[in-house]
């Protein structure tokens, strides 16, 4: 219980500062570029928005900065995030609303099929430490790791997009289709999906692979294992029961830790195949100098990956007791 | 004539370390000769790499070694005169987050107590904050990211990974007899912390600064692919930001998207091959099994 609270802690402190972060940035900058902003919308947008504006960027108002501190903090807890002016005059929220199941489907699937896969590839090598898989593997991905992102997806694009026209690589789907609930449409979705999922795959699984071995080699040696060859189990039954139970712990904490790093990557793979996600979004709003929207994707993404994180925490814990001691 | 003699020692050792560990001999080989190139990116820059001078989007030829640009600029050039831009970012802030984190990462484990909690949960909040959405934020505001506006963002972001690992190496040192035994002589705070803790220390540390160079290096290439970096100067994220912009995929001009992303990925991977190797030295289980056997029957 103890541990839960010190989790909930964190999380909360977490919290705190980035939505800190995220006020104090526009305000710290210098030259206000935000004041910048309201310059050219005046006349353009009506005084109501206009003055939402005005208190969220701090400008023109003649609160202290504590005050607008706690006004801003209050319309966050409204999920409050006022007008975009890219596709004004939408509510911020509502433009978020509507990207968020993209970049949960593409990226959160490639992610978790990403750590399955890697996570059993990098058992298996261990376990065949030495093997023909095992000295061939290390060094591919330790060079795949070295491409950016992006530019993976830009030659998955070249290649089966371009060159071959197997797959469509624009988009979220096919632009002339109208949504419906079809199965047909359904296929259209995940045809365009094929190529950015493989993207963030191929990048992500690499990192999986090296860490879940590196563990493995560490467990294998342990007196459990040795005991469990000694009574004569399968090999199979050992390396799984056994060995990669324990080799997965420190891992899960892994897991929570790149997320961040995974959902960084999956930023420029949305921008590179114009996929109407979150991060496609957030580089939108940064073009158009749409500083509403750019900072309510920031705070979306951050919570997102701060509640990703405690939930793997919490499962580490319950999978682990010592986890629950220690630390 | 003690400090030349350690030199050479150090270098013979450092050779003879190459000579038997592949990964790290092809890591520095990479590494030294992009080096040169940052050093003197004239000796390698036949022509001037932002005259629109050629015919626009030519292949491979004898005179546009790489092709040429759909502006009708030379690649090959563009590639050596953006290699010193690349490079020093990835090292430079490689650097200053090494130092921030060794800083902060053994001041904690050394202090203990409030000091340890309190530099721990810094670490760790700035640690679980995604760095890419946050840098793009910063950069959307001031627009037109120069190199040192960039190395600062980059650093900002990007040291406390480094710090937490070295705080739990640090931890695992700290109570071990020698350190006891130089703190009981008397010996300063920063004497122990500098001859005694930091040594043993240095093969994680330069790990370190390996893989945060990696991280700047791939950092950089994205913002400056969106068009945030300087996009009026020369850099290989900057290459591919043209060749998206001139949609050079779609046109026929692969060689625009190719250049620059494999200079990328060699820089890349001379980082994390080098690594590895330092995390073979630093966890000895790691290493490959037969070197293992063979030292064990030479000594």
């Amino acid at each position: 219980m103890r541990f839960v609270a010190r989790r909930v802690g964190f999380l909360l402190v977490a919290l705190w500062a980035a939505l800190t972060v995220n006020f104090l940035i526009p305000r710290l900058m210098p030259g206000n570029p935000a004041l910048a902003m309201m310059g050219r919308l005046r006349g353009h947008i009506n005084p109501a928005s206009l003055h939402a504006l005005e208190v969220a960027f701090g400008i023109n108002t003649h609160q202290s900065l504590i005050s607008s501190y706690f006004a801003y903090l209050n319309n966050c807890a409204h999920l409050n995030f006022g007008t975009s002016l890219l596709y004004f005059p939408q509510p911020v929220s509502s433009i978020v609303a509507k990207a968020l199941p993209w970049s949960l489907g593409l990226v959160g699937i490639s992610t978790i099929l990403g750590f399955v896969i890697g996570t059993a590839l990098g058992a298996v090598s261990a376990w065949r430490r030495g093997g023909r898989f095992d000295s061939v593997m290390p060094p591919i991905f330790i060079v795949v790791s070295a491409f950016p992102y992006f530019w993976i997806g830009l030659m998955l694009i070249w290649l089966f997009g371009l060159t071959l026209n197997w797959l469509p690589y624009l988009g979220g789907y096919t632009e002339t289709v109208t949504p419906t609930l079809t199965w047909s449409f359904v296929f259209n979705i995940l045809d365009h999906s094929v190529l950015p999922a493989a993207t963030i795959l191929i990048t992500a699984i690499g990192g999986w692979i090296l860490t879940m071995r590196n563990n493995m080699i560490t467990v294998v040696a342990e007196d459990y294992v040795k005991m469990g060859r000694a009574k004569g189990l399968k090999p199979r039954r050992v390396l799984w029961h056994y060995a990669a139970r324990n080799a997965l712990l420190p891992n899960l904490t892994g897991f929570a830790m790149s997320l961040g790093f995974v959902i960084s990557g999956a930023i420029l793979v949305e921008y590179v195949f114009n996929y109407p996600g979150v991060g496609f979004l957030l580089l939108q709003a940064v073009e158009n100098e749409d500083y509403p929207l750019m900072q309510a994707l920031f705070l979306l993404i951050t919570v997102t990956v701060l509640f990703a994180i405690f939930v793997a925490d919490i499962a580490t814990a319950l999978l682990d007791p010592r986890t629950r001691n220690s630390s | 004539m003690t400090i030349l003699r350690a030199l050479v020692s150090g270098v013979g050792r450092g050779l003879r370390f190459l000579r038997r560990d592949k990964k790290a001999a092809a890591g520095s080989i990479i590494l030294f000769v992009l080096l040169v190139i940052t050093a003197f990116p004239g000796w390698f820059t036949p022509h001037d790499p932002a005259a629109n001078a050629y015919t626009p989007g030519v292949g491979l030829s004898w005179t546009n070694l790489l092709g040429t640009t759909a502006q009708g600029q030379d690649v090959f050039s563009q590639l050596m005169a953006g290699t010193r831009q690349s490079v020093l970012i990835a090292l430079i802030v490689g650097f200053f987050c090494t130092v921030i984190s060794v800083i902060i990462g053994i001041t904690a484990a050394y202090m203990g107590g409030l000091i340890d909690d309190g530099l721990s949960l810094l670490t760790d909040v700035i640690l679980v904050i995604p760095t890419f959405p946050l840098i793009i934020v910063i950069v959307g505001y001031l627009r037109n990211t120069g190199f040192w506006l960039m190395i600062f963002v980059l650093t900002f972001t990007g040291w406390s990974y480094g710090a937490r690992q070295l705080r739990v190496q640090a931890l695992s040192l700290r109570n071990r007899d020698y350190l006891l035994a130089a703190k009981a002589r008397g010996e300063k705070s920063w004497y122990v912390i500098i001859v005694e803790l930091i040594p043993p220390m240095t093969s994680l540390i330069v790990a370190n600064f390996l893989g945060t160079a990696l991280y700047a290096l791939l950092a950089a290439a994205g913002l400056q692919f969106v068009g945030l970096g300087d996009i009026s100067t020369q850099s290989w994220g900057t290459m591919l930001y043209w060749a998206q912009n001139d949609e050079a995929l779609a046109t026929g001009l692969p060689l625009m998207v190719l250049a620059p992303g494999i200079a990328i990925a060699l820089l890349g991977s001379a980082l994390a091959l080098l690594n590895y190797a330092f995390d073979e030295i630093a966890n000895p289980a790691l290493r490959p099994v037969r070197v293992a056997r063979r030292t064990k029957v030479v000594t």
